[in-house]
């Protein structure tokens, strides 16, 4: 048994400690706003928190993330409006949306580390991150709104 | 004439054996009742404390979810799995039944309670240079811990190996008591530190490297050596990592467990700092004493003036790999790695350990890189805060390879690694190494 804190609550799951933790996410927690993609680390679509940070939880054993704080698109914000979010709504950047709240979570650690990001900061954070509707430009200009949303005040996490 | 010289090689055998037996032969110390913890002085307690935290007594003598020093970690050592034992105060399991003079002999001889000699798992030959008074401190602290009833499983350690009689003749060919001796040369903060890292923390332990018989090569102390696994890198001026170690960086890495210009602590060394190094009982003035000792035996001073050039061109590389598409190997290292370790600004940040400054890449032998990628960093490992999934589950040997090739060609200055596949390959198959 594995005990962490999902968006801010405690739980323990059963799952065996080689389980993804995208599994135990979706499977046994039923949170499904994260997806399964590529499985393999290397297309980002089941990006979440550990600790704050984007980890990819298709190849995240649910055993190495025991006692931390792990956090999925559902508790990001806890009305859904991160900056990042409003910023996707008003630019309408998903297309088919799949990848989507991999892009946030992605996108959230990465105007935590750069809060002003250049273009190659987002080329670059954002590189493992892949959308097979071809949105960049629109999610790049997404991040530059939501950057300067915050910068004006909201402050997240 | 053969019969004589018979007669004689036996007689010389048999006075051998005795001589051996008489030379090794330590006797019991009588039990004793559980001292009264109300019999200990605070002061003294609270100065075990602090040395237990920085001997990182519990890296040894705990099990995973265990209870604190109740004893269980399985440590993996050339000869077979010996297993911390238990050092609460526990008459029957423990060592409550254990006097002072008994738990003094344990730590500066290598020898428990009944007479019998401990193996050299138990770090005696750093524990011997321990002053009286910690010694009492920490028997202090011990003795005051909950009582916990619980056995450790025993050593797979093979026959005759195993015979503990034997590890009386280890000690004549590789163990020498004695106190640490202070280097008058050196000031008083350079010599608490040589104190804590050779007395205490044992830093020799893993980063010296050992002899057929498993004991420290003492001429190439702080040499570096593998353990678990993993390389213990060098600790002297062969330190291949871009940034010399300084005094600052030292106490940053020894204090939290990272240091942005180096990278982050893992596999056997998170011990060493979490719950250890990294507890507040332990002040900053022996972490910081320990990096004035570290940072004078690698020569750092000699090396400081190229920190900030060094930093520029790792910064000025971080970004490589994005926008390459072209090149399949840029392209690995985009899709996996380039999310988390990407940096800019004016020093990378902590928590995305700048690979180009990272020692898993300087090394002469990928072993810790290779190790990362397929292990992961769990929450329990390295750094507080900072997670790695592991990469063993989709990345192929040749995938593995190929990224450890790439990045030791665009990040360091260093001749490549060889025979990489077959390396990860290896490295693969002791995955499942017990603890």
């Amino acid at each position: 048994m594995t005990t962490f804190s999902l968006n801010g609550r405690a739980v323990s799951v059963h799952s065996p400690d080689d389980a993804p933790l995208l599994w135990v996410i979706r499977d046994e927690l039923g949170l499904t706003g994260t997806k399964f993609g590529c499985g393999i680390g290397m297309c980002g679509a089941c990006t979440v928190h550990v600790e704050g940070r984007a980890t990819r939880s298709c190849i995240t054993a649910v055993g190495a993330v025991a006692g931390a704080k792990v956090t999925t698109i559902e508790g990001l914000d806890p009305e859904g409006r991160h900056p990042l979010q409003t910023a996707w709504l008003e630019l309408q950047v998903p297309q088919c949306g799949y990848c989507q709240s991999g892009q946030i979570m992605q996108a959230a650690t990465l105007l935590k580390d750069y809060p002003n990001p250049t273009d190659q900061d987002i080329n670059a954070v954002m590189a493992g991150s892949l959308c097979r509707c071809m949105t960049y430009l629109r999610i790049r200009k997404a991040i530059k709104l939501a950057a300067g949303k915050m910068r004006e005040g909201a402050t997240h996490d | 004439m053969i019969r004589r010289l018979a007669i004689a090689a036996v007689a010389s055998l048999l006075l051998g054996l005795v001589g051996f037996f008489v030379v090794c032969w330590r006797p019991a110390i009588a039990s004793i009742e559980r001292p009264d913890p109300e019999s200990f002085a605070a002061e003294s307690v609270a100065k075990g404390e602090v040395l237990a935290a920085e001997a990182h007594c519990q890296s040894c003598h705990i099990r995973p979810g265990g209870q604190p020093f109740a004893g269980g970690y399985g440590v993996n050592t050339p000869f077979g799995i010996i297993y911390g034992s238990n050092i609460t105060p526990d008459l029957k399991t423990g060592i409550g039944g254990w006097s002072l003079e008994a738990f003094t002999r344990a730590m500066r001889e290598g020898v428990s309670r009944d007479g019998s000699h401990l193996f050299a798992a138990f770090p005696f030959n750093a524990y011997t240079e321990l002053d009286d008074n910690d010694v009492k401190a920490l028997y202090a602290y011990l003795m005051t811990r909950p009582a916990v009833s619980a056995s450790v499983p025993p050593s797979t350690v093979p026959f005759p190996l195993n015979v503990r009689f034997l590890q009386g003749g280890w000690k004549l060919l590789c163990f020498r008591s004695g106190r640490y001796q202070p280097d008058p040369a050196k000031d008083a903060q350079w010599n608490r530190g040589a104190y804590l890292a050779q007395a205490v923390s044992d830093c020799g332990g893993c980063h010296t490297p050992r002899n057929a018989l498993g004991g420290e090569k003492l001429r190439d102390a702080y040499s570096g050596a593998v353990v678990d696994n993993w390389i213990a890198p060098p600790l002297t001026a062969a330190n291949p990592s871009p940034i010399p170690w300084t005094q600052q960086e030292l106490f940053h890495y020894l204090r939290i467990g990272v240091d942005p210009l180096h990278g982050a602590v893992a596999a056997t060394m998170t011990p060493v700092v979490r719950d250890s190094l990294d507890l507040p009982v332990v002040p900053d003035s022996d972490i910081r004493a320990i990096a004035v000792y570290m940072s004078d035996i690698d020569d750092a001073g000699e090396r400081e003036s190229n920190i900030h050039a060094t930093t520029i061109i790792a910064l000025r590389n971080s970004s490589l790999g994005s926008d390459q598409e072209y090149d399949p190997d840029a392209n690995l290292y985009a899709s996996a790695c380039l999310s988390c370790h990407y940096n800019t600004g004016a020093i990378p940040l902590p928590a995305r350990p700048e690979l180009a400054l990272n020692s898993a890449l300087s090394l002469p032998e990928p072993t810790n890189f290779i190790q990362a990628v397929l292990r992961g960093v769990g929450n329990g490992d390295g750094a507080r805060g900072l997670v790695m999934p592991a990469y063993a589950s989709s990345f192929s040997d040749a995938d593995v390879a190929r990224l450890a090739a790439y990045l030791r060609r665009t990040r360091t200055t260093q001749p490549p690694w060889t025979d990489l596949e077959n390396k990860v390959s290896v490295a693969r198959r002791e995955l499942t190494v017990a603890h």
